[in-house]
């Protein structure tokens, strides 16, 4: 090996890391704190727990525990950030006095943060079923379970099956004075169906998350043998021609037609410093018709994007993105809220102890309406119904997001299955082309959302099934 | 890395133990001025091993918490895959440069200057662009011992910079940017502003295009946003070895145009993607994917060489501590050589990709990609006539590239895992509002 640095074995750190758990470093930087000359200074700490299984077709391809620790400090000096992550929890005062430096470098602004009451609170956990109880050989078997009902065909190819739960304790500590100490558990599974003929090769897949309940992934025999029959069926449907359409979306697919048309937007650390996105963002716009309302909140039980403080120590709230098809709030951390004279929000977030806390979304959905689907669909001579998702990405103008699952509408009811397709709307007018909102919102809890080189962050989205005039939709 | 190597062997058949430790520090620009710095420091071990014939596998942050590091890869083997394959024992790697002293030299203060100097530059062609920036300096170490006696390891040093201009008139919202990778730093930004400063030209009056099939010019840009990654799909070795590559039966047989070539190559000096050796001590080598049209070849880890009977091609890469699977290192297309501006001026009335958004969330496993042009341009009567918005580009990588108008000469890197020209396309399905 040419590199001592990472070969030797230090005898002597073993005595001191005996010590180093998080609530030992956590007093450690609390002391830090006191004698540097900063304007605020923050940390995060954290231990947890990955693991993770993987099939490929009849074959487990890969089955593994990850167990990380690490924390960061986060430094503010005259408007500027110094920001140090590090897995070593020994000599913090030098990587508090690190993070000072870099932010006293760049500072030569006023600092601005909106005012936060001190917290000290160690919230208490509410598992409904913890992931880490079930054994290896439980989760195991429900994953064969779900392989075998996919790979049963003969004409799917293969299968591609990704579980995985991590537990996490956080404690998150200010110069403020808060101390606040957190636990979530996480589980995410993807189920896919990859199915070939003749040198065509189709795919069907759903996802599925859940936050501190291992419940969400059992049960989905049905929905497996679903995924493997679309996934057939597809081999033999036609391409959509490419163009304008009357498109119809489900739940899962509007959830992410929210998150990525407008739930984007609304991030006010785009549009803090940037005056003439403050204008096109200026409270009271209007976006909608009168029946479109968006809402984004971290408050709800169970779901992905939920948690009680976000990663500034700022407790989550419920907030009107859109109300009356009227733009009436927007998201927030401390500094964007101060910047903009709005209250803080409670939606600054970290992927983890590695990256500092930006603003994200957690669970943003369309409330429902009064329509039934039957109403939404009757009036359609030709059209698409959209539904299940791949994926979405937003340029804030323009976004695109794509269907798992697209049949044509014909004469008001929904006819053959076509290839998917990936939509793509203009913000300022897609909106106003919503013109049917539906009765059943249903949350889409799969998936996780990437900003800023920090992906996946755990959020979810729903919707009731709308109807969306003149969406262009791309194809053959 | 010793200690656990001698602790995991004496419970397992094989062992292998990996360590990656980094130090980064991104220098980040907001709304045109310098506003976040940030150090980052990581390490990350993992032990893979082979107990009773089937693959364990754990990893930790803490290089003194060997016991639970060995408890967990034992307890994870039970249910392991089998492994087909067996470590590589010690062997010669080829010389590949990819640490740069100077790298240590260079201090925030310059790092910073440097970001200024980029946005200050597109500021003075266009007052109204709000530029965010970032500049980065990496240096990696990574060191890997097995149980047969392999060890390998090396320091890299990376060096990124990135700018991305944001110009808004009423609704209209514009983004430009671009970015440059390389392991030795970097003190003159003026190839990059360059560019930018090339498309805020191109984009200063808007074009439409009808809805019909088109000639289309894909850029480096435009190629890494769109036919990249069904490519990288289809040569995988784990896609072939399941049956769920298109081109997995036609080794040898002429798929793409007779001027296509394309190669996985970790052995540039300076690259990011490259190195001696993959995350599993195998040695890099280059490995010819497309020759001349023909499939020649596909990218291979241990394991899924193993079981396809085929050999490691040295492609064993880690994404963020998981565990080595088959991934490029460096792709490579061969440029052509007609100029881009020859490309430009053949079109009567075409498009000209930047960049594509969305394009690779749908059936890439197909070949299909569909994606709305965030970036790019009409061409009208061999000139670029203006910014297209609200434009859908959609297409088939097999049925695309089987027969290409003509190839570039124009090679550049994108990003730091591809570098490839222009490709012209004689027709391509293109929707608008």
């Amino acid at each position: 090996m040419g590199h001592t640095e990472l070969t030797t074995y230090h005898p002597s750190r073993k005595l001191v890391s005996d010590m180093a758990d998080i609530d030992t470093a956590s007093q450690q930087l609390a002391e830090a704190f006191k004698v540097q000359d900063a304007d605020y200074i923050e940390a995060r700490l954290s231990e947890g727990e990955t693991s993770h299984i993987t099939y490929r077709g009849r074959q487990l391809e890969s089955i593994g525990r990850s167990t990380a620790t690490g924390g960061n400090v986060r430094a503010l000096v005259k408007g500027g950030w110094g920001f140090v992550s590090f897995n070593d929890l020994n000599r913090l005062q030098e990587k508090v006095e690190l993070a000072v430096k870099q932010a006293r470098f760049v500072g030569k602004e006023e600092s601005q943060l909106a005012p936060v009451e001190p917290v000290a609170e160690a919230v208490p956990s509410t598992i409904i079923e913890d992931p880490s109880g079930v054994s290896l050989t439980e989760k195991k078997q429900l994953l064969d379970e779900y392989n075998d009902i996919i790979c049963r065909y003969p004409k799917i190819q293969t299968s591609m099956i990704n579980y995985s739960d991590s537990q996490r304790k956080t404690i998150f500590l200010s110069s403020a004075g808060s101390w606040i100490e957190q636990e979530r558990r996480d589980v995410a599974l993807r189920l896919a169906a990859v199915a070939t003929d003749n040198g065509e090769v189709q795919q069907a897949g759903i996802s599925i998350g859940g936050l501190n309940d291992f419940g969400v992934v059992r049960g989905l025999h049905a929905e497996a043998e679903q995924l493997a029959k679309r996934a057939l069926d597809l081999l033999s449907a036609s391409h959509v021609k490419g163009g304008q359409y009357t498109v119809v979306l489900d739940p899962i697919l509007a959830g992410v037609f929210t998150h990525e048309a407008f739930g984007h937007l609304s991030e006010a650390d785009f549009v803090y410093e940037n005056e003439q996105l403050r204008q096109i963002m200026t409270l009271g716009k209007t976006f909608g018709e009168s029946y479109l309302n968006i809402v984004d909140t971290a408050t709800l039980p169970g779901l992905r994007g939920s948690y009680k403080y976000d990663d500034e120590g700022i407790l989550a709230t419920k907030n009107y993105l859109i109300r009356e098809g009227k733009l009436v709030g927007r998201l927030h951390s401390r500094e964007t809220a101060a910047k903009m004279n709005e209250a803080p929000t409670g939606n600054a977030r970290a992927i983890s102890y590695r990256y500092p806390p930006i603003v994200r979304m957690t669970n943003t959905y369309i409330e429902p309406g009064s329509a039934s689907f039957e109403d939404i669909i009757g009036e359609i001579k030709e059209g698409l119904y959209a539904k299940n998702w791949y994926g979405g990405v937003t340029s804030m103008e323009m976004f695109t997001f794509s269907a798992g699952e697209t049949y044509m509408i014909r004469d008001g009811k929904v006819a053959e299955l076509m290839r998917p397709v990936v939509l793509t709307g203009n913000v300022f007018d897609t909106l106003k082309n919503i013109d049917a909102i539906g009765n059943d919102l249903d949350m889409n809890q799969g998936g996780g959302c990437g900003k800023g080189g920090q992906s996946p962050l755990p959020c979810s989205n729903g919707s009731p099934h709308i109807r969306i005039r003149n969406c262009l939709v791309g194809g053959r | 890395m010793e200690e656990i190597l001698s602790r995991a062997s004496k419970i397992a058949e094989e062992a292998e133990v990996f360590m990656v430790s980094s130090e980064e520090t991104p220098v980040e620009f907001e709304t045109n001025r310098l506003k976040h710095i940030q150090t980052k420091q990581g390490t990350v071990i993992a032990l893979r091993i082979i107990k009773d014939g089937r693959i364990g596998y754990a990893t930790t942050t803490q290089s003194d918490d060997i016991e639970n590091l060995v408890a967990n890869a034992v307890a994870t083997s039970e249910f392991g895959t089998n492994a087909h394959f067996t470590f590589p024992s010690l062997t010669s790697y080829p010389i590949v440069e990819i640490f740069d002293p100077e790298i240590e030299k260079i201090t925030t203060e310059q790092m910073s200057e440097l970001g200024q100097r980029m946005i200050d530059t597109l500021i003075k062609h266009t007052p109204e662009l709000i530029c965010e920036a970032m500049v980065t300096r990496v240096i990696v170490n990574v060191g890997i011992i097995n149980s047969r006696g392999g060890q390998a390891g090396y320091r890299q040093s990376a060096f990124t910079a990135f700018i991305e201009g944001q110009l808004i008139r009423d609704t209209d919202m514009l983004f430009v940017g671009e970015h440059w990778s390389s392991c030795h730093p970097l003190s003159e930004s003026g190839s990059i502003t360059a560019e930018v400063l090339r498309q805020l030209e191109w984009a200063r009056e808007q074009a439409v295009t009808p809805t019909k099939s088109l000639p289309v010019i894909f850029t480096p840009h435009g190629i890494a946003s769109s036919l990249a990654g069904p490519m990288i799909a289809a040569f995988n070795g784990k896609t072939v070895l399941e049956g769920s590559s298109p081109i997995g039966g036609k080794l040898g047989m002429p798929v793409f145009d007779k001027r296509l070539s394309l190669r996985d190559d970790p052995t540039i000096d300076y690259r990011l993607g490259s190195g001696p050796c993959d995350d599993e001590a195998v040695p890099s080598e280059i490995t010819p994917l497309i020759t001349e049209g023909i499939i020649s070849s596909f990218y291979y880890d241990l394991q899924t060489a193993a079981r396809a009977k085929s050999r490691s091609t040295g492609n064993g890469h880690r994404s963020q501590g998981g565990q080595p699977g088959p991934s490029p290192s460096a792709l490579v297309i061969t440029p052509g050589d007609t100029a881009f501006e020859d490309m430009v001026s053949d079109i009567k009335e075409g498009l000209l990709v930047e960049q594509l958004m969305g394009a690779t969330q749908g059936n890439i496993l197909g070949g299909d990609f569909s994606g709305n042009v965030l970036l790019g341009y009409k061409v009208e009567n061999g000139q670029i006539a203006g910014r297209v918005k609200d434009t859908m580009v959609a297409g088939n990588i097999y049925e695309l590239l089987k027969e290409v108008t003509t190839i570039g000469n124009d090679t550049r890197w994108v990003g730091s895992f591809l570098s490839t020209p222009s490709i012209y396309c004689p027709s391509v399905s293109v929707a608008s509002k």
